[in-house]
């Protein structure tokens, strides 16, 4: 049934705050090396589609599939629950996720920040953790900043901290929430070059952005989601410059491309 | 040296036995305001309702009737379960409620309320992103509590907290009705059988102010440990 190679499944998501019903049934599959950026306008459910991925929110129906291992849940008076803790633990530290406002912790520096996980959720010994948050951070041009804490840093390093502290989980696939839409214009780039590089290297990702040349260049698929449910979806070439949807073509518009 | 006419050491017992009181009674405190701020902020009504119960009783009785009821309804209580279990089953037991255990639980139970609400307070101020930055990469609830919840949630209540530990240590002066011998009982007494209040009360009031300076230097400490990465000094 379920393909153990595939990442992540997604299934038919339905998801409603009170009687407002945000996702329509939306479905999703991310192969490994994919990188899926889904595009829509604010209320368009796109954020809420990728927090349901690792049950940030709750999805009310639907299947989210982990490498072939399907997340068990069960019907309590507040709702659809996951129904096994254990499970639901193991499953996020295989899906770390990007924030919008980087969610740094606060009272931690830097290093503390990228190794906090690993050490107490993974069990890698300290000196190992260490080492690779250390080597992370240079990947993200932070190598310096190791030791400062999150209110001493730019929104862009934080950012970028975020994501060191990400693949510090070693995560099989990385989800990302408008990760560029907090940052100043002048930080933008190097966020988004980190995040070009990770693609590059076959990284699985599942990107929610408001930055279109992203999504045409480094992904190779495009979800564009409309009032719950996915309007267009394909090539980013494809839905990019030919988009079919009225919608999409007046969504695309305003951007003047 | 000042001749305290043989009260000396009987003082320092008492000062002794304050300080003894207001630590236990502190940790008890917290660990009650730390269940009662979850219990009240859970969204399971079977925790919240008697959270909210004991915050509301405790905090609207004055403590001095709350020590009376539990020092001497304590015992009754008791009498009445071992009386029931002699009739029943013949086996003859005799629980004395101890003064001090019953003035740590007295105490400890009536700022557990204070402290449940400094603490809830603090828990609403956590910057709810950073636990779902904890949650998402697959910490469990007692993990996340202890690494990111509660030291965050710290910078916020120690103001508070800080508050609570001064009313609470003069608070234990009330444990005198209940016989026990702290400081200010063996200061009083002192006065009584000598009638020179200004000798054995103004070394008491000295005394306090002693264990709240040390306190205050304790504070510090941790509002510096806490507030780590909260002021801007690289």
């Amino acid at each position: 049934m379920a393909d153990a190679s595939i990442p992540l499944i997604v299934s038919d998501i339905h998801k409603r705050f009170g009687d407002n019903e945000v996702l329509k049934g939306i479905s999703l599959e991310a192969r490994k090396g994919d990188v899926i950026t889904l595009i829509g306008a604010s209320g368009s459910g796109k954020s809420t589609f990728l927090r349901c991925m690792n049950l940030l929110e709750r999805p009310d129906s639907g299947e989210i599939t982990v490498h072939g291992e399907p997340i068990s849940f069960r019907q309590t008076r507040h709702g659809r629950e996951p129904a096994d803790r254990g499970q639901l633990e193991r499953i996020r530290t295989r899906l770390s996720m990007v924030f919008q406002s980087f969610n740094l912790w606060a009272h931690m520096t830097l290093i503390a920040n990228v190794i906090e996980a690993p050490i107490h959720v993974r069990g890698v010994p300290k000196a190992r953790a260490r080492e690779q948050g250390m080597a992370l951070l240079e990947r993200v041009g932070l190598a310096d900043r190791a030791h400062y804490y999150p209110a001493q840093l730019s929104g862009g390093q934080q950012q970028r901290g975020a994501i060191a502290r990400a693949l510090a989980m070693e995560p099989e696939v990385m989800l990302f929430d408008e990760p560029t839409s907090a940052l100043d214009p002048e930080l933008v780039g190097d966020v988004l070059r980190v995040m070009r590089e990770l693609a590059d290297e076959g990284r699985t990702m599942i990107v929610v952005t408001h930055e279109m040349d992203f999504a045409r260049d480094v992904s190779n698929q495009v979800v564009y989601l409309h009032q719950g449910m996915v309007e267009e979806q394909g090539n980013p070439a494809e839905v990019l410059t030919h988009p079919r949807s009225p919608r999409l073509r007046q969504f695309l518009a305003p951007r003047g491309r | 040296m000042i001749d305290f006419q043989g009260y000396g050491p009987r003082l320092l017992e008492g000062a002794l036995l304050t300080l003894e009181l207001a630590v236990l009674s502190l940790l008890l405190a917290v660990v009650l305001g730390l269940l009662t701020a979850s219990a009240r902020l859970s969204r399971l009504a079977v925790l919240r309702l008697p959270a909210i119960v004991y915050t509301v009783i405790i905090r609207g009785v004055p403590d001095l009737v709350l020590m009376m009821l539990l020092f001497y309804g304590a015992q009754i209580g008791i009498n009445a379960v071992t009386d029931m279990i002699y009739d029943r089953w013949g086996w003859d037991i005799f629980i004395n409620v101890d003064p001090f255990v019953a003035g740590v639980i007295t105490i400890g139970l009536i700022f557990g309320a204070y402290m449940a609400e400094t603490f809830r307070g603090a828990f609403l101020a956590v910057d709810q992103g950073q636990v779902e930055a904890a949650e998402s990469f697959g910490m469990s609830s007692w993990l996340l509590f202890r690494r990111i919840r509660f030291p965050l949630m710290m910078r916020h209540a120690l103001p508070g907290l800080g508050n609570n530990w001064m009313v609470l240590l003069k608070t234990t002066a009330l444990v005198s009705i209940i016989g026990l011998s702290d400081m200010v009982r063996v200061a009083a007494e002192a006065t009584r059988a000598t009638h020179q209040t200004f000798l054995f009360m103004i070394p008491v009031a000295l005394g306090y102010l002693a264990i709240t300076s040390v306190s205050e230097i304790v504070m510090q400490w941790l509002k510096k440990r806490y507030n780590a990465g909260f002021e801007e000094t690289p």
